[in-house]
């Protein structure tokens, strides 16, 4: 699957397409298929994001999964300050990005 | 310190008014990111991973109490209640706010401190020696001549767009502490038959194609010094190629006409522009030297008791002898066993800029291993000093040692990076937390970089440490054998690379190689470069 992200462009927080709007959670995220492009241009004309781009993802159970380790901590936090992760509570969140 | 003139603050401010002109017309659409993009660079101003980073200049990485204290604000008001020391002297924060941008840069400006020449293709902040003004073995001061450089490189209409950034070191002693020819240009202030000048470097640098700086004059007067440089630069702005980023650093363009083609042209150059007349009048330097002048030394020499043996450890392995005999250097370690290197809490950073108001005549240091320095303390307040660091969690004895350790932010945070770095040196300063084996080993620069950028400076490490990415794993390539002291040499790749419990293991395995085969007071690299890699391979690879 294919899913669309980029940066808020004002607070700069990591977002995803949800198929009607942005998200900063993964798990939100919409498979764009092939329309990836066109929804980019859009959004990006409507300052609705910063700096989009497309990326492979593998669908999984508990929601999309990126494709490559940088943007599974981009979805997730650094993974040395799980404290600043957006799943701070959860001690295991690590595992999925690795 | 220096201190502002009122040229200096009507710069900064009107930056400051001219950022936020730009900041509000992006947000309202009137520009689109290609267009505000190299505008928010030239203010300090990334894009990172997790959100907008500002890298807040510290030039020559010396600062009083007072702009450490704005940066401990800045830290809590509009980031996450921590910064990020580089190796570049500077403080990065990593969850800054587009909106919040200018305001940040207003508070900064009120104690005379920006995020200018932190990025683009410009001359970068300056870098300096950490012991300037303190080091018993400087022949003058470096930070006079460092203002003097930032005044003549900030805004300097001819250099702001070269093709490639560009980074200058001063340091005026034979140890080099700030890795001088690792930079674009290099400057070794030296005295001459009693007249001062400076040897003069051009094109060392790390990233991909690692160089040390050729030594292009042995002795430039310092009376010729701006002029000189500017030839430096002129021949390199001229000659340097802006086809290829990869081969824009000035570093490529002397490897490829050789450095005497280039000694040749600057010479000429030199003698053209010598005649403009843009060395400063000695009244000038004299002004900006009289803002450097040693503080006021007072302190009887008072040897500190050394019954508490955490306190013993810490002298004997964080304190250098000072120029006075009642005084000594600090080194505050930012590298606390399994923590993050060069990161500190807002309430760290006020404990800091305390200690250096209270005991170091209101000043420190950045160094570029990412650590701080109180330059100027009495060996009567050291255990005062100790103390308060103990209580703030900054009392770590591990200045150069193998805990010691410098690496980038890495794929934890950076845009550019193939690898996270800073697991890696959590790791590695984790498996080798007992001070005494620390101890044992010696003085072990390591050095891990997340990508070829080479920002963790993985080429001058004793051992160093590349992250690349293998298909999508990460994978670490280890060197040994760099230096980036007065020994300078660049590392040699090992061997194939490793997975992050590996590489641990392989380092490990090292020191064990080191620890068999050392003879006297040998260092870990002084045992690489007399036995060679071999002894070292078979160990780690079999």
């Amino acid at each position: 699957m294919k899913l669309l992200t980029g940066n808020d462009l004002v607070s700069g927080a990591v977002t995803w397409w949800t198929g009607n709007g942005w998200s900063i959670h993964v798990e939100d995220a919409a498979d764009v298929g092939e329309h990836g492009e066109a929804i980019l241009h859009a959004e990006e004309g409507a300052r609705r994001v910063n700096a989009p781009y497309i990326i492979d993802a593998l669908p999984t159970e508990n929601g999309p999964r990126p494709a490559h380790i940088k943007d599974r901590i981009r979805a997730l936090g650094p993974t040395v300050r799980t404290d600043l992760t957006l799943k701070p509570a959860d001690p295991a969140a690590g595992d999925w990005i690795i | 310190m220096y201190k502002y003139d009122n040229y200096d603050q009507a710069m900064v401010d009107a930056r400051v008014a001219e950022f936020r002109d730009q900041i509000n017309r992006r947000i309202a659409g009137e520009m689109t990111e290609d267009q505000f993009k190299p505008l928010r660079l030239m203010n300090g101003l990334y894009l990172q991973l997790h959100a907008y980073m500002l890298r807040v200049a510290i030039p020559y990485g010396t600062l009083d109490s007072r702009q450490m204290r704005m940066l401990a604000h800045i830290a809590r008001k509009y980031d996450r209640d921590y910064g990020h020391f580089t190796t570049r002297q500077n403080i990065q924060y990593n969850w800054i706010k587009l909106e919040d941008c200018a305001d940040i840069l207003e508070e900064l400006a009120t104690v005379e401190m920006h995020a200018i020449q932190t990025s683009g293709n410009c001359i970068r902040n300056i870098s300096s020696d950490q012991y300037a003004g303190a080091a018993a073995d400087e022949v003058t001061d470096p930070r006079p001549w460092a203002e003097l450089l930032r005044q003549w490189s900030t805004f300097h209409p001819e250099f702001s767009y070269l093709p490639r950034k560009f980074k200058i070191a001063v340091i005026a002693s034979p140890e080099d502490r700030a890795a001088m020819r690792l930079h674009d240009i290099g400057l070794e202030l030296v005295r001459k038959d009693g007249e001062l000048g400076a040897r003069v470097f051009v094109g060392g640098g790390m990233g991909r194609t690692p160089m040390i700086a050729p030594e292009i004059n042995p002795f430039v007067k310092a009376d010729d010094l701006l002029s000189y440089l500017e030839a430096c630069l002129r021949v390199y702005n001229r000659y340097g190629r802006r086809d290829n980023m990869y081969k824009a650093r000035i570093k490529i363009l002397i490897h490829e006409i050789g450095a005497d083609a280039y000694r040749g042209q600057v010479a000429e150059e030199f003698a053209h522009v010598k005649t403009l007349g843009i060395d400063p009048p000695l009244a000038e330097l004299e002004r900006i030297s009289a803002f450097f002048a040693p503080p006021a030394y007072d302190a009887a020499n008072v040897e500190p008791d050394r019954n508490d043996p955490d306190f013993a450890l810490w002298l004997d392995q964080n304190v250098k002898p000072h120029k006075q005999a009642a005084y000594a250097i600090v080194n505050i370690s930012l590298k606390p066993i399994g923590g993050i290197p060069g990161d500190a809490t807002s309430a760290q950073i006020d404990v800091m800029a305390d200690l250096a108001e209270k005991y170091s005549f209101d000043e420190l240091r950045v160094t570029h291993a990412q650590n701080i320095v109180l330059p100027y303390v009495a060996k009567r307040d050291l255990y005062a000093v100790w103390q308060a660091l103990r209580d703030a969690e900054l009392a770590d004895a591990n200045l150069d040692l193998i805990s010691d350790i410098i690496a980038c932010p890495g794929l934890d945070y950076c845009s550019l990076a193939n690898a996270r770095s800073i697991p890696v040196a959590q790791k590695i300063a984790t498996r080798f937390a007992d001070m005494d084996r620390q101890r044992d080993l010696g003085e072990l620069k390591l050095k891990i970089s997340g990508c070829i950028n080479a920002c963790g400076h993985h080429h001058a490490g004793h051992i160093g440490i590349l992250g690349v990415d293998k298909k999508g794993v990460e994978n670490y390539q280890l060197t040994f054998g760099g230096s980036g002291a007065e020994d300078v040499s660049i590392g040699k790749i090992i061997g194939p690379g490793f997975d992050e419990d590996g590489v641990v293991d392989a380092v490990e395995k090292a020191t064990e190689v080191y620890k068999a085969l050392r003879e006297g007071d040998e260092r870990f690299v002084d045992t690489y470069r007399r036995v060679g890699l071999e002894p070292f391979k078979e160990a780690i690879y079999g």
